[in-house]
C-alpha cells in the first residue's frame, strides 16, 4: 500500500540537502497538458515546494516536553535516548503487542514526501519527510471490524524532558484520528528528514505527519497506538476545547478565537518575509476534502 | 545607602536614554543575522515586548525600593518611562509592518482579537503619558499630573494581561511577570502605606 501519495515533483533519490536547496522545482506540467491558461486547476500542493533548510525544520520547534521556547528542543532533546524504543499497539486489532521500532522499520516501505506544515501559530514550513504510509502498519496490525479511531501516545519520561516536570500540558501527550484519516495516503509515520534519522526535537524515533491538520496533530515520539470506537481525548483539546478541536483541519475561514487562519508566515524568510494565504486543508483539499462532506467545519473544528 | 545616591547623583538622563536604546540596533543587528533565531519577526516583537515590560516594571519599582531600601532613582524614573513608551511603540511598529502588514488585517485584528485589543488601550493609555512626561507638564498640571500619571498602573496590568492572553496554553513566564506586576501594584493600595521615606 506504500507510494500511494507522491509529489507530482518528487525526488525519488535521497538527495543531498545543498541539492535540494539549489533545485527550483517548476509548476508541473500538468497545466500544460490540460491546456489550463490559468493556474486555478493547479494544486498549490504540487506547486514549487522547496524545503526548508535544515536548521530551520531542527531549530524552531513545538515540542513542550523539552519546555516551551521554540529553541528549547533543539537545545534540550538530546537528552532523549531513543534505543531501545517499542510501539505498543493494542485494542481492537488482531495483532496486538510490544513492536520494536527497528522492526517496524524493516517491515515497511520507508518513501520519502515533501509535505507542507502549518503550524495552529500561523507559521508553516516544507519538510522532506521520511517515512512509511499509517495505513501499512495498521494492516500489519490487523483492524478489527466495528473500529473508528486510532489514538497515540508520546513518551513519558521526566527524567529526560525537562518540559515534563512542568504541567504546561497533561502529560503524555495524546493525539488520535478517524479511521479514515488514519487511512488515508496522506497519512505518514515518518522516521526520517532529508534522508537522515529523525533528530530528538522532530520526534525521534517515530511520529505521526498529517499535512492537512494543524501541525499539533502530528504527534511525536510515539510509544503507543490503541485502535478504538471511541473519539479518543487529545492534548491541546482537553487544554483548552474552545481553541483546539479533534479535527483541527487548516481551515482559513476558521479564526483561532486569538488570531485569524487566513495566512501565515513562511520560516525561512527572514525579518521582511511576507505573510502569504493559507490554503484550505494546507492545499490538500483534493486527496482529503471528501472525507469531511456534510461536516460544519466551523463547528468541527 | 547614601553613598550609592550620592553616585546614581551624578549619572546624567541623557545617558540612560543611550545605554537604553542600545537593544535596538542589537536586535536588529540579532533578527538580521539569525541572533534572534529562525523566525526573526515574532522574536524580535517579543524582544520588544518583554523589555518594554521590564522597564515599566523597574518605574513601578521605583517608588518601593526608595522607601524600603533607601535607593534613590527617582531621577531616572521619567527616562525609564519614555524608554518603556518606546519601546512598545516599537513592539506596535514591528507588528504592524513586519508581522501583519496588512491594513484591513490589522484592522480585524485590533476590533476582533481580545489580546491585540487589550495591547492596545495599553498603548493608547501610554500616550498620554509619554506626552506629559516633562517639566512643561508637571507645572501646567500641577496636582492632575500625578493622577494622570497614575495610568501608568493602568498600562502595566495591561501589558501584563496581554502577555499572558498571547501564550499558548499555561506557560511560566507571563504569570511571573504579572504576580510581579500585581505586587508592585497592591504596594500602591491604601492599606499598604508606609510613613514617608527619610530626607
Amino acid at each position: 500500500m506504500a507510494n500511494r501519495w507522491t509529489n507530482t515533483l518528487s525526488q525519488s533519490d535521497v538527495t543531498p540537502e545543498a541539492a535540494f536547496l539549489n533545485r527550483r522545482q517548476l509548476i508541473a506540467g500538468a497545466a500544460a497538458g490540460f491546456g489550463l491558461a490559468g493556474v486555478a486547476g493547479v494544486s498549490n500542493a504540487q506547486e514549487a515546494l522547496t524545503p526548508n533548510s535544515w536548521e530551520d525544520i531542527t531549530q524552531y520547534n513545538n515540542f513542550y516536553e523539552f519546555g516551551t521556547g521554540k529553541t528549547d528542543p533543539a537545545e534540550y532533546a538530546g537528552a532523549l535516548t531513543t534505543t531501545p524504543w517499542t510501539v505498543e499497539i493494542d485494542g481492537m486489532v488482531k495483532n496486538p503487542g510490544k513492536y520494536d521500532i527497528d522492526d517496524i522499520k524493516a517491515a515497511m516501505t520507508i518513501e520519502e514526501r515533501i509535505y507542507r506544515f502549518r503550524c495552529v501559530e500561523a507559521w508553516s514550513m516544507v519538510v522532506p519527510w521520511n517515512g512509511f504510509e499509517l495505513a501499512d502498519l495498521l494492516e500489519v496490525a490487523g483492524v478489527q471490524e466495528g473500529a473508528k479511531y486510532v489514538a497515540f501516545e508520546t513518551l513519558y519520561r521526566p527524567e529526560e524532558m525537562p518540559g515534563q516536570r512542568f504541567q504546561s500540558l497533561d502529560w503524555p501527550y495524546v493525539e488520535g484520528l478517524r479511521l479514515d484519516e488514519a487511512m488515508n495516503p496522506l497519512t505518514l509515520m515518518a522516521t526520517g528528514i532529508y534522508g537522515k534519522d529523525l533528530p530528538n526535537q522532530n520526534g525521534a524515533p517515530l511520529r505521526l505527519v498529517v499535512p492537512w491538520k494543524y501541525g499539533f496533530k502530528s504527534i511525536k515520539s510515539i510509544v503507543k497506538i490503541t485502535i478504538t470506537d471511541k473519539e479518543p481525548p487529545t492534548s491541546w483539546n482537553k487544554a483548552n476545547a474552545r481553541e483546539y478541536g479533534f479535527y483541527s483541519n487548516v481551515n482559513p475561514n476558521v479564526s483561532h478565537p486569538r488570531w485569524s487562519q487566513a495566512s501565515e508566515r513562511m520560516i525561512g524568510g527572514g525579518l521582511f518575509a511576507k505573510r502569504v494565504p493559507t490554503l484550505m486543508f494546507n492545499g490538500y483539499e483534493d486527496e482529503v476534502a471528501s472525507m469531511y462532506e456534510g461536516m460544519d467545519l466551523s463547528k468541527q473544528i | 545607602m547614601d553613598w550609592i545616591n550620592q553616585l546614581l547623583r551624578k549619572v546624567p538622563t541623557w545617558l540612560v536614554y543611550i545605554v537604553g536604546l542600545i537593544p535596538v540596533p542589537l536586535f536588529l543587528y540579532l533578527a538580521q543575522t539569525g541572533g534572534l533565531g529562525r523566525e526573526p519577526i515574532k522574536a524580535l516583537e517579543h524582544e520588544l515586548g518583554e523589555l518594554a515590560l521590564k522597564l515599566i516594571i523597574v518605574g513601578l519599582a521605583i517608588t518601593p525600593l526608595r522607601k524600603f531600601v533607601g535607593l534613590n532613582l527617582i531621577k531616572f524614573r521619567r527616562s525609564i518611562g519614555v524608554l518603556a513608551f518606546t519601546y512598545v511603540a516599537l513592539h506596535l511598529l514591528v507588528w504592524l509592518v513586519l508581522d501583519v502588514g496588512i491594513l484591513s488585517q490589522i484592522w480585524a485584528d485590533i476590533l476582533k482579537r481580545p489580546y491585540i485589543t487589550i495591547g492596545m488601550v495599553g498603548f493608547v493609555v501610554m500616550i498620554p503619558l509619554a506626552v506629559t512626561s516633562n517639566n512643561w507638564s508637571v507645572k501646567r498640571l500641577g496636582g492632575k499630573w500625578r493622577r494622570l500619571h497614575q495610568l501608568t498602573y493602568v498600562a502595566a496590568a495591561l501589558g501584563g494581561l496581554h502577555f499572558i492572553m498571547i501564550a499558548k496554553g499555561i506557560q511560566l513566564e507571563p504569570l511571573i511577570y504579572m504576580a510581579v506586576i500585581l505586587s508592585l501594584l497592591a504596594y500602591r493600595l491604601p492599606m499598604f502605606a508606609r510613613k514617608p521615606a527619610r530626607q
